[in-house]
C-alpha cells in the first residue's frame, strides 16, 4: 500500500512538473492528464473510490479534452521563440521554496498526523462508497445539489453567450 | 501498511506548489489555467486525506460529507473551466494572442 502511494505520488508530481516545464501546450495538457490519473489513484488508496472515478471521468475525460480542443482550435504556436522572463522565474521559485519550507516545518510539528493511517477492512463492495455518497447527496444535500444544477445551467448559457461572435444574431 | 496523513498532506502541498509555480512563471494563459486546475485538485487531495484520517476506527467509513464537498468542488471547477475557456477564446478573437504580457491595455 505504501509502495503504491510512493509510485503514484511520484508519477503525479513528475508529470505535474512537466506541465510547467514543457514549452508546447499540447505536451503540457497531456502531462496534466497523466498527473490527474496519478491523483485519482491516490484518491483510491484513500478509500474514496467514488471521488477517484469522478476525477478520471470529469478531469481527464471532460476537462482536459476541452483544454486540448481549445489548444488545437486556437492553433497556438509554442513559445520556443520567446525569451524567458527571469524576474518572474526567480520570484516564482523563491515564493514556492518559501511555501514548501513553511509546509515542511508545520507538518514536522504536527504529531497526530505522523502515525500511519488505520487500515479500513474490506474493498469497495464492503464500503458501498457510491451508495453512501449518493444518499448524502440526495437527502441531506438535496438543495445544494439542485443549486449546483442551476449553476451548471448558468455556466452553459454563459459559454454560449461568450462564444457567440459579436454582432451576430441581433 | 498505510502511509501517514502527513505524507499525503506533503504530496498535496507539493502539487499545489507546482501549480502555483506554473501560475507565477508561465506566460501562456492556457497553461496558467491548467495550473489553476492542478491547485484545485491538490486542495481536494488534502480534503480527502483529512476525511480518511478522521475515519480510522477499523470499520467501514462513517460520514461522507467530505466526499460530497469534494464532489461539489469538482463540479464547480468543471463549470469554471467551461466559462474560463470561453473567455480565453473570446480574448483570442479580440486580440489574437494568449500571452499575458501582450495583454496590458489596462496598465496605467
Amino acid at each position: 500500500m505504501s509502495l503504491l502511494f510512493y509510485i503514484f505520488s511520484g508519477v503525479m508530481l513528475v508529470f505535474g512538473l512537466l506541465v510547467v516545464v514543457n514549452r508546447n501546450p499540447v505536451s503540457s495538457a497531456l502531462s496534466l492528464v497523466v498527473s490527474f490519473m496519478g491523483l485519482a489513484a491516490l484518491f483510491i488508496t484513500l478509500n474514496a473510490y467514488f471521488i477517484g472515478v469522478i476525477q478520471i471521468l470529469v478531469y481527464t475525460g471532460a476537462v482536459m479534452v476541452l483544454f486540448l480542443f481549445i489548444i488545437m482550435l486556437l492553433d497556438i504556436k509554442s513559445e520556443q521563440c520567446r525569451k524567458l522572463n527571469y524576474v518572474a522565474m526567480g520570484g516564482g521559485v523563491m515564493i514556492v521554496l518559501a511555501f514548501v519550507a513553511q509546509l515542511t516545518m508545520i507538518l514536522a510539528g504536527y504529531a497526530p498526523g505522523k502515525q500511519r493511517l488505520v487500515e479500513l477492512p474490506g474493498d469497495a463492495a464492503v464500503h458501498q462508497d457510491v451508495k453512501r455518497v449518493g444518499e448524502a447527496l440526495f437527502t441531506h444535500f438535496n438543495f445544494h445539489l439542485q443549486l449546483l444544477g442551476v449553476l451548471l445551467l448558468i455556466a452553459t448559457i454563459g459559454v454560449v453567450v461568450l462564444s457567440r461572435r459579436q454582432g451576430e444574431g441581433n | 501498511m498505510m502511509p501517514s496523513l502527513n505524507e499525503y498532506l506533503m504530496v498535496s502541498g507539493l502539487l499545489f506548489a507546482i501549480g502555483f509555480a506554473g501560475v507565477l512563471m508561465r506566460r501562456n494563459i492556457i497553461i496558467i489555467f491548467m495550473c489553476l486546475e492542478m491547485m484545485l485538485s491538490a486542495a481536494n487531495l488534502s480534503l480527502v486525506a483529512f476525511w480518511r484520517f478522521g475515519n480510522g476506527q477499523g470499520m467501514p467509513a462513517q460520514g461522507y460529507d467530505a466526499q460530497v464537498l469534494v464532489f461539489f468542488v469538482i463540479a464547480v471547477a468543471a463549470a469554471e473551466v467551461a466559462v474560463g475557456l470561453a473567455i480565453i477564446v473570446a480574448l483570442f478573437r479580440a486580440r489574437c494572442t494568449v500571452h499575458v504580457e501582450d495583454l496590458n491595455s489596462m496598465k496605467g
